[in-house]
């Protein structure tokens, strides 16, 4: 089964996990520009992160037959550094329409601060001005009322939901979320947001409709398989493969597909001046068959679940 | 004689299909005294996006005039999103440095524009005003922006210094990208770049690995340079096969 990621930092990830992702059925994923684990404190740094997400990691990502896109965004966190910010704003709709960006994100809230909700807002005019999807991101503590203000911010500057994937969902938001019209993400991420196991009787509870999985692998712990991992358990828990190709590789497709910038003959009939270029190609493409999880290294020998 | 920026102009109105008044409003509007960076920002995002990113896929007597235009220019494999951003880049009329004005794109650009753009370094004012630019571009990881400057572009040639111009040969073999492409590769054959690609060789044998057969014509010429000749001696002594390279 061909499995997209569309929540996958990768510059805080080693090329064995690009090779363990194709290996497991991975065929494109989509990076978020995010918090690096440390502040940028110069305008510059921010605006060469943005560079190496839409040039060398997306070349890095294709010589493992994986197609990298990536959505671009000031991150909550560092939208309450206000110098920071502002600078930031300016680089925005430089990088807004570079080749593979599929969205502006992952933008929201964190601490629900004022200068947040400001820069929250400005990306989300941006976003309507240039007809790009949004990815937000919504806090890890007060999580629930992050959840709705996000949406009713959406709603205020005038978004369509189905241009808008709210992320970071949980048992206690994804009703909400689903109501009120928009994509539901949920990221396989131990011990703070979902456990594949709870995934997988969330999609026995609500299908698959407007739901996507996703792994927010990054610089903690994380599994980069977390997709593919919660594909399987899904499968041997009897969950049919039509709701978990939606969950792990459609939804995301549909919903970031609405870019322009992403579509399936990408991975399926690459042209070949992407061969030429960026690509090195996926010779084995895993369609109908069950996500395969390969070890290339005794570091990978763990469970199925990530809890 | 049509200049290379009339011929890029020619050849991408012919392709633009439906989008060719789009393209030439855009055009007149970088030309125009004032035209912003903006502007050309713009213009730069939207030339694949309107355009699409198809081969150029010049015909033979294309090719021809693109060679009489400006010697050793060979577009052959440019695509029709990357000639258009050169020719909007050729079109554009700032106030700063043509070389700022490069430095700036380059930076925030992705992987295509960065390839477009050194495609276009032929054609470019100021030529030697880039030599910094064209050393970036040359450190890239990524191997299609290294070959868009060393591959089929008569730049390197007609610009590089010797010590430059040794190394960028060197990193060919280095990251894979194949000589046979690099504009002028035997005019700018040189004893020390035959010193250094037989040292080379012995590294590569040392190590058990196959050494590219296409660096023995770029030795063969300094083949009696005393350091040479007795390196080659020394690798024959040793059962190495390279006599039909270098004779």
């Amino acid at each position: 089964m061909m499995l997209i990621d569309p929540h996958a930092h990768m510059i805080s990830r080693t090329t064995d996990d690009y090779e363990a992702m194709a290996a497991a059925g991975v065929v494109a994923l989509i990076e978020p520009a995010f918090w690096l684990g440390q502040p940028r404190t110069f305008v510059g740094t921010y605006v060469d992160y943005l560079s190496t997400i839409v040039g060398w990691e997306r070349f890095r990502a294709g010589q493992f037959g994986i197609r990298h896109y990536c959505t671009i965004g000031l991150n909550s966190k560092e939208a309450n550094n206000e110098e920071l910010a502002e600078g930031v704003m300016e680089w925005l709709p430089r990088f807004a329409l570079k080749e593979g960006v599929v969205a502006i994100g992952e933008i929201g809230y964190d601490e629900q601060t004022a200068l947040e909700d400001k820069y929250f807002r400005l990306q989300l005019t941006l976003a309507k001005e240039i007809d790009l999807p949004v990815m937000v991101h919504t806090p890890h503590r007060d999580k629930k009322r992050g959840t709705s203000l996000s949406m009713d911010v959406c709603e205020e500057m005038g978004l369509d939901p189905s241009m808008v994937v709210i992320d970071h969902n949980n048992e206690e938001t994804v009703g909400e979320v689903l109501d009120r019209g928009y994509w539901a993400g949920f990221s396989i991420y131990p011990s703070t947001k979902m456990g594949n196991a709870r995934m997988v009787e969330l999609l026995k509870q609500y299908g698959s409709e407007r739901i996507i999985v996703d792994s927010a692998c990054d610089w903690g712990i994380s599994d980069c398989l977390g997709v593919a991992k919660t594909a399987q358990l899904a499968l041997q828990s009897g969950v049919s493969e039509e709701v978990v190709r939606a969950v792990c590789y459609g939804n995301a497709l549909a919903a970031y597909g609405q870019s322009g910038q992403m579509k399936e003959s990408d991975w399926l009939s690459p042209p070949a001046i992407d061969q030429r270029t960026l690509y090195e190609g996926n010779s084995i493409l895993r369609g109908g068959r069950e996500p395969v999880i390969e070890e290339p290294g005794t570091q990978r020998r763990k469970g199925l679940t990530i809890e | 004689m049509t200049s290379p920026k009339d011929l890029l102009q020619k050849w991408i109105a012919e392709r633009a299909g439906a989008e060719r008044p789009w393209l030439e409003d855009q055009l007149a509007t970088l030309a125009a005294p004032g035209a912003t960076e903006r502007e050309l920002h713009l213009f730069l995002g939207f030339a694949p996006r309107r355009l699409g990113k198809a081969d150029l896929a010049l015909s033979p007597d294309e090719l021809a005039e693109a060679d009489a235009a400006r010697p050793g220019w060979q577009p052959g494999d440019w695509s029709l999103d990357g000639a258009a951003r050169v020719l909007g880049l050729l079109s554009y009329r700032g106030d700063r440095p043509f070389s700022e004005t490069f430095k700036d794109l380059r930076r925030t650009s992705d992987a295509a524009e960065m390839i477009a753009l050194y495609r276009g370094l032929p054609l470019y004012p100021e030529p030697e005003s880039l030599h910094f630019e064209v050393g970036e571009g040359l450190r890239s990881n990524l191997k299609p922006v290294f070959e868009a400057i060393a591959h089929n572009n008569p730049y390197p040639r007609d610009h590089f210094d010797e010590h430059r111009w040794n190394h960028m040969i060197l990193k060919a073999l280095f990251i894979g990208a194949a000589l046979g492409p690099i504009t002028g590769l035997k005019d700018r054959a040189n004893p020390e770049l035959a010193r250094i690609l037989v040292q080379y060789a012995r590294e590569r044998w040392a190590a058990g690995r196959p050494v590219m057969e296409e660096l023995w014509p770029l030795v063969g010429p300094f083949a009696e340079t005393p350091e040479i000749r007795a390196q080659l001696d020394r690798a024959r002594a040793e059962g190495r096969i390279i006599e039909e390279f270098v004779s």
